[in-house]
C-alpha cells in the first residue's frame, strides 16, 4: 500500500521511510456549520490515519464534506469536536501558515501581480530561507515540473497546465511534510487532465511526499491512489486500496458511486457449503460467496456488469445464474453494454468485451441467462 | 488543374476580399461620422471653461475684475504673493486635502475590506449607510455636522473641516475598495497563509497589491473631492479660509488673475495623476 515511499530525492527533510507514527491522523472530526441559525452537520466524526508517503484520496460527491475535511487537515477550518495529528502531534487549533503542510487550490491561487519564480519562492522567503538555497531550489523545483524558462512570466501569460503546474512546485518547494490537492485538475480538458494524473504521481513518487487528494472523479482517484477515502454525507463510507473499493464495495453507496453497479436485492433461502444462495424469480439464483448470513436474511447483493457473461442457455455449474430480457444494446469501442431487464423488474447492465468480434451476441427482446461467479457477489451493507 | 471547362465551382471571391471589413455601410459611415462630432462638441463644453480659466491667467487685465481680454502677459505668474491670504488659502486646502486622503484610505479600504470581504452583524446597515452618505445632499450634511459641533462645544476650524472631508469622502474609497475585494479570488489569501506568511505579511504582499487600484482609485476621489469641496466646508470651517472660500469671498470684488494660476495649477496637477493612475491601472490589472 505505501510502495511509493521508496522515493528518491528531496529525502534530507523527510522522516525515517517507514514511519510508524501515520503523517496525518484524524480522529472523531465533527465541523458544524450554522447556516440562517441551523446547524448543519459538514463532517460527522471522520476518524482516519495516512501514512507517510501515501498517496491518499478523499473521494465523493460535492457536499460531501471531502473538501471540508481537507480543510482542516490545511489549517483553514478547526474542527468542531475532535483532532488533527500532523506526524504524532496535535495540531487542532494550531493556524495555517504553522502547520508544515502545503495545498494546491482548485483555482491554483497563484498570485497574479508576482512572477513564476516570485511565486514559487514565497514559500521559503516567509521561512527566511538563505536566497542561494532558494535559488536552488526553486531552480530545481522548476525543473521537476518542466517550467524552466518560464520564470518571468506572469500567472496569466501561462496555460491552464502550466499553471497548476506552478502552483505544484509553488507548494512542494517547501518541501511540506504533506501536500493537500484540492481537485487540482478541475480545471483542465480530459487529455491534459489524464497527462496530469501521470505527471502528479511521478512527481509524488520522486519527492515521496505524502499527498492527500480532494476529488470527485472516480477514475482519477482509482488511478493515482494507494488508499481511497469514499466519502458521502460527512461521513467516510469505506477505506480501501482502489482495487478493493471497486472489487468489494463496503455499502450501496460506494457500489454506485464507483463504476457502474447492478443491486439485487433477495431472501437467502439456505446457505450451502459457506455459500448464500439467494432465489430470484424464474429460476434464477445468487450466489454470494463467504457471507456470514442464515436462511431468511434479506441482503442487497452489488455484482460489476463486466463481471457478468450473457448466454442463451442456462449456465451450468456453481454459478449465479438470471434469467432476463435484453432492452437494450449499446456499442461502446472496447465493450458493449447491455441493459438486461429481470422478470422482477430489476435492471442489470452487462459489460461484454469486444475482444474477438464485435458482432452481439444478443439483440433487444432476446431472452438470456445472465450468470457470474459466486465471488463476485457481494452482500452489502445498510 | 483544369480539367473541367465548365464553370469553375471555386468562385473568384478571393481576389476582393482583402478590402474594408465589414465595418463601414453606407449608413454606417454616417453614424460614425456624427458620432465623432458629437463627441468631439461634448468634450468642447467640458473643457471651454477650463481652457477659459486657463487662458484669462495671462490677461492683463486693469481693473479688479478679470472677465474682459485685455492683451497677453505673464506677469501674474510672478505676482503669485500679491495675496498672502489667497496663498494661505490654497496651503490650507492641499494640507487638508492630504490629511483628509491619507485618513481616509486607511480607513475606507479597511471598512471596503470588511464589507466586501465578511459577513457580520450589521453589513446590511453598514451598506446604506455608505450610500446614504454619498446621496445625501452636501447642504444637509454640512448643516447637521455644524449642529454637531455646535451642540457639542467643538471649536470649528482646521480640524473640523478635517473630519468633515473624511466623512463624505470615505464611502468612495469604501465602495472603490469593495469592488475590488468582490473581484478578488478568496484563497489567494488562504494560500499566502498557507505558505507559511502571517496574517499581516498576507495583507502587505497579497491583499494590498490586489486591491491596490481599488486603493488609489478612492485615493484620488477622496484628494479631488476634498480639495475644491465648497458647501461642506463653508459650515464646518469657522475662520479658516480654503482655496474654494476665499474665491467666492473675491468674488465681490473681483477675482484676480492669480486664482486663474492657481487653478491652472491645480488642474495641471490633476491631469498628471489622472494620466499616472491610468497607466499604472492599465499596467497592473490581470
Amino acid at each position: 500500500m505505501t510502495d511509493n515511499q521508496v522515493g528518491v530525492g528531496a529525502a534530507d527533510t523527510a522522516a525515517p521511510l517507514v514511519s510508524p507514527v501515520p503523517a496525518i491522523e484524524l480522529h472523531g472530526v465533527v465541523k458544524e456549520y450554522r447556516v440562517h441559525g441551523e446547524l448543519v452537520q459538514a463532517v460527522k466524526g471522520v476518524t482516519l490515519a495516512i501514512a507517510e508517503g501515501e498517496f491518499f484520496s478523499l473521494l465523493g460527491p460535492s457536499g460531501c464534506g471531502k473538501t471540508t475535511t481537507m480543510r482542516m487537515i490545511a489549517g483553514f477550518e478547526d474542527p468542531t469536536r475532535g483532532t488533527v495529528s500532523l506526524h504524532g502531534g496535535d495540531v487542532t487549533g494550531v493556524p495555517a501558515d504553522k502547520r508544515d503542510v502545503n495545498m494546491v487550490f482548485q483555482s491554483y491561487a497563484l498570485f497574479p501581480h508576482m512572477n513564476v519564480w516570485e511565486n514559487v519562492a514565497f514559500g521559503l522567503r516567509r521561512r527566511k530561507t538563505p536566497e542561494a538555497e532558494i535559488k536552488r531550489r526553486v531552480g530545481e523545483m522548476l525543473a521537476i515540473v518542466d517550467l524552466t524558462g518560464r520564470e518571468r512570466r506572469r500567472p496569466r501569460e501561462l496555460s491552464g497546465g502550466q499553471q497548476q503546474r506552478v502552483a505544484l512546485a509553488r507548494a512542494l518547494v517547501n518541501r511540506p511534510r504533506a501536500l493537500l490537492l484540492d481537485e487540482p485538475l478541475g480545471a483542465l480538458d480530459l487529455k491534459l487532465r489524464q497527462a496530469m494524473q501521470t505527471e502528479l504521481k511521478r512527481i509524488q513518487r520522486e519527492v515521496g511526499i505524502t499527498f492527500v487528494y480532494v476529488t470527485h472523479d472516480q477514475s482519477e482517484a482509482l488511478t493515482m491512489s494507494d488508499r481511497i477515502a469514499v466519502m458521502n454525507n460527512g461521513e467516510v463510507e469505506q477505506l480501501a486500496g482502489p482495487r478493493e473499493i471497486y472489487e468489494r464495495p463496503a455499502t450501496a453507496f460506494v457500489a454506485g458511486f464507483i463504476g457502474t453497479s447492478n443491486l439485487l436485492t433477495g431472501t437467502v433461502d439456505r446457505v450451502d457449503d459457506g455459500c448464500a444462495v439467494l432465489a430470484l424469480g424464474d429460476g434464477g439464483r445468487v450466489l454470494v460467496a463467504g457471507s456470514a448470513h442464515a436462511a431468511g436474511d434479506t441482503l442487497q447483493v452489488t455484482v460489476r456488469p463486466e463481471k457478468i457473461t450473457i448466454s442463451a442457455e442456462r449456465p451450468s455449474g456453481r454459478v449465479s445464474a438470471a434469467r432476463g430480457t435484453v432492452e437494450d444494446v449499446s456499442y461502446l469501442g472496447t465493450y458493449t453494454s447491455y441493459a438486461v431487464r429481470l422478470p422482477e423488474g430489476t435492471e442489470v447492465t452487462v459489460f461484454q468485451q469486444n475482444a474477438f468480434d464485435s458482432s452481439t451476441t444478443a439483440e433487444p427482446g432476446d431472452s438470456v441467462w445472465l450468470s457470474w461467479q459466486p465471488h463476485h457477489s457481494f452482500a452489502i451493507g445498510s | 488543374m483544369s480539367v473541367k471547362s465548365a464553370p469553375a465551382p471555386v468562385p473568384p471571391a478571393p481576389v476582393p476580399a482583402a478590402p474594408a471589413p465589414a465595418r463601414a455601410r453606407s449608413g454606417g459611415r454616417w453614424a460614425d461620422r456624427l458620432l465623432r462630432i458629437y463627441a468631439v462638441l461634448l468634450l468642447a463644453w467640458l473643457f471651454a471653461p477650463i481652457v477659459v480659466m486657463i487662458v484669462f491667467g495671462f490677461n492683463d487685465t486693469k481693473s479688479k475684475s478679470n472677465v474682459t481680454w485685455q492683451g497677453f502677459t505673464v506677469k501674474w505668474w510672478g505676482r503669485l504673493g500679491d495675496y498672502p491670504e489667497l496663498m494661505t488659502a490654497v496651503f490650507n486646502s492641499v494640507t487638508i486635502a492630504l490629511l483628509a486622503t491619507a485618513i481616509t484610505t486607511v480607513l475606507g479600504t479597511a471598512l471596503g475590506l470588511a464589507i466586501g470581504r465578511y459577513r457580520f452583524r450589521g453589513a446590511g446597515a453598514t451598506n446604506v449607510v455608505i450610500f446614504a452618505a454619498i446621496a445625501s445632499p452636501e447642504l444637509a450634511l454640512g448643516a447637521s455636522l455644524l449642529s454637531l459641533f455646535v451642540s457639542t462645544g467643538v471649536q470649528t476650524g482646521y480640524a473640523t473641516v478635517v473630519i468633515a472631508h473624511v466623512l463624505f469622502a470615505l464611502s468612495f474609497v469604501a465602495i472603490t475598495v469593495r469592488a475590488r475585494v468582490l473581484g478578488m479570488d478568496p484563497s489567494l489569501e488562504e494560500a499566502a497563509r498557507d505558505l507559511g506568511a502571517s496574517p499581516w505579511t498576507t495583507f502587505r504582499l497579497v491583499t494590498l497589491p490586489s486591491i491596490a487600484p481599488g486603493v488609489v482609485s478612492g485615493a484620488l476621489l477622496a484628494f479631488v473631492l476634498s480639495i475644491d469641496d465648497f458647501v461642506i466646508t463653508q459650515f464646518t470651517s469657522g475662520p479658516l479660509t480654503t482655496f474654494p472660500l476665499w474665491i467666492y469671498g473675491a468674488v465681490r470684488q473681483g477675482v484676480p488673475p492669480q486664482v486663474n494660476i492657481l487653478g491652472t495649477l491645480i488642474f495641471g496637477v490633476g491631469v498628471v495623476i489622472a494620466i499616472t493612475h491610468s497607466v499604472l491601472a492599465r499596467r497592473r490589472v490581470p
